[in-house]
């Protein structure tokens, strides 16, 4: 399994060769609360990197969903749309949003998880 | 957590939608100290209450609790309340976030043999709820049975004395316990740990909210304020111009024969359109109000919404439009409550009946 990287805007991505992975961080969704909709994109679309792709919407808010990477899309997570809730119990796991084949090299400034975990301690204040 | 009227909250405990569906199944336990509890003492505390209030106070008996509003002198709404007579006199308990104007607002219009007492902070309350929150409250004192809707008595959880009200805001049966504020979190593991196995689970703001839409009961400063008046709110059912003079009598009677200019409907949304409070409610290209609670209901599995638009502008079956993320939402009009749940029910209406 690839490591795990983290954006400034709580998102994460792991990446496999061409193959890109994304979701919302476990600090995330507890921010967010019942996550109860998911508004995604459909296979084949071109993300830019830092491109807003979607809505999620919990009871509290809804939010925008940014890619962390350029890519295209190679597939989406339909289980999603039956059980939101996957975001909340599984967020690294079975709550995965996106699958992208990457265009060109993921983006140098990506935190590791110790950058990370400081970003969140700071939100949490 | 999160600040609710000046008290730190949890939003939830564990999950939203567990906790929901925990007061819908089995029973969910709230605290709600948040609530402002006021005791009014004096000779003349009836007359006093009755001048202050829209319901008819003279018509309780000790042991009996009632919903009701404050309106100021142009009928608009100051906070809904419940009042508890009891055989030491009269009792209170006011929405948290108006609990300093409340206060003001009693003692402003006391008679000088009145005397009103802020109880909020020596005094605790919890809420019970759930179709099964009779059978599993670990309760030793007045047989929980024989406590009507709306009525209230004593007795003891863990050997900790409470005062018992049959009253709630979930639409669903249960109580609501006063306790020494000291002792609360001794009622309050002991209630948890007897209904565990049961599936009783403690319950946020989340879940309050949920279930008190779902039951269509109206929040204070959502779905109702000081320029909404009780017919507008659909709350006319709490106000009796025949016992006597009140605060708000005449401009509410005026209210009355004038119409209401706008009413409260019930929304129901699409799967992941959560209306707002404040989106704007459309029909035909023609814009006529706003949403004023909204959420996504765990439990029936869509989201609801109250709108509080022009009056007679919607009928139930009705299709509007609201704006949800920057676009028309389709909504269907639907009948109110949108879940009726286990409470018994008062001779009158129950919508609109308060926690």
């Amino acid at each position: 399994m690839a490591e795990r990287r983290y954006t400034k805007t709580h998102e994460w991505v792991t990446v496999d060769g061409k193959h890109a992975t994304i979701g919302i961080t476990d600090f995330a969704q507890s921010q967010l609360g019942d996550v109860v909709f998911l508004e995604l994109p459909s296979v084949g679309r071109k993300l830019g990197e830092r491109e807003t792709f979607g809505v999620i919407e919990s009871v509290k808010a809804a939010s925008d969903l940014y890619s962390p990477v350029a890519g295209r899309i190679s597939a989406v997570n339909d289980k999603l749309s039956g059980k939101p809730e996957l975001v909340n119990s599984d967020p690294y796991g079975d709550g995965w949003i996106l699958k992208l084949e990457l265009a060109g090299d993921p983006p140098s400034d990506l935190l590791d998880e110790a950058a990370y975990k400081k970003v969140t301690e700071a939100a949490a204040g | 957590m999160v600040d609710f009227g000046g008290w730190e909250m949890p939003q939830q405990y564990s999950s939203i939608r567990d906790e929901h569906l925990a007061v819908r199944k089995v029973a969910g336990l709230f605290d709600v100290s948040h609530m402002g509890r006021f005791r009014v003492a004096g000779d003349s505390s009836l007359e006093f209450v009755q001048h202050l209030v829209t319901n008819d106070v003279a018509q309780l008996a000790h042991g009996q609790a009632q919903y009701n509003l404050l309106l100021n002198e142009d009928a608009g709404i100051v906070d809904d309340l419940v009042v508890y007579r009891g055989s030491e006199g009269w009792f209170v308990v006011v929405n948290a976030s108006n609990r300093e104007k409340d206060l003001e607002w009693f003692r402003s219009h006391a008679p000088s043999d009145v005397e009103i007492e802020d109880r909020t902070f020596e005094l605790a309350l919890i809420a019970f709820q759930g179709p099964r929150a009779q059978e599993l409250l670990p309760w030793q004192g007045a047989a929980l049975d024989s406590i009507p809707y709306f009525g209230f008595g004593h007795g003891d959880v863990a050997g900790i004395h409470a005062l018992i009200s049959r009253t709630g805001y979930t639409g669903e049966d249960g109580f609501e316990l006063f306790v020494s504020s000291d002792r609360v979190g001794e009622v309050w593991d002991a209630i948890l740990e007897h209904g565990r196995s049961a599936g009783v689970l403690p319950a946020g703001l989340g879940a309050r909210d949920a279930t008190r839409l779902e039951a269509a009961l109206r929040l204070w400063g959502n779905d109702m304020d000081e320029t909404v008046n009780p017919y507008e709110a659909g709350l006319g059912w709490t106000v009796k111009p025949a016992k006597g003079d009140f605060i708000g009598r005449e401009a509410v009677q005026r209210a009355r024969a004038e119409g209401p200019r706008r009413q409260l409907v019930g929304l129901k949304m699409q799967p992941g359109d959560i209306a707002r409070h404040g989106a704007a409610v459309s029909s035909q290209g023609r814009r006529l109000g706003v949403i004023t609670s909204g959420t996504h209901s765990f439990f029936l599995g869509y989201p609801i919404a109250l709108a509080s638009v022009e009056a007679r502008s919607l009928q139930v079956g009705d299709r509007a439009v609201v704006e949800v993320r920057g676009r028309e939402a389709p909504a269907e009009v639907v009948k109110l409550p949108f879940y009726r749940g286990s409470a018994r029910s008062l001779s009158e209406k129950k919508e609109g009946r308060h926690g």
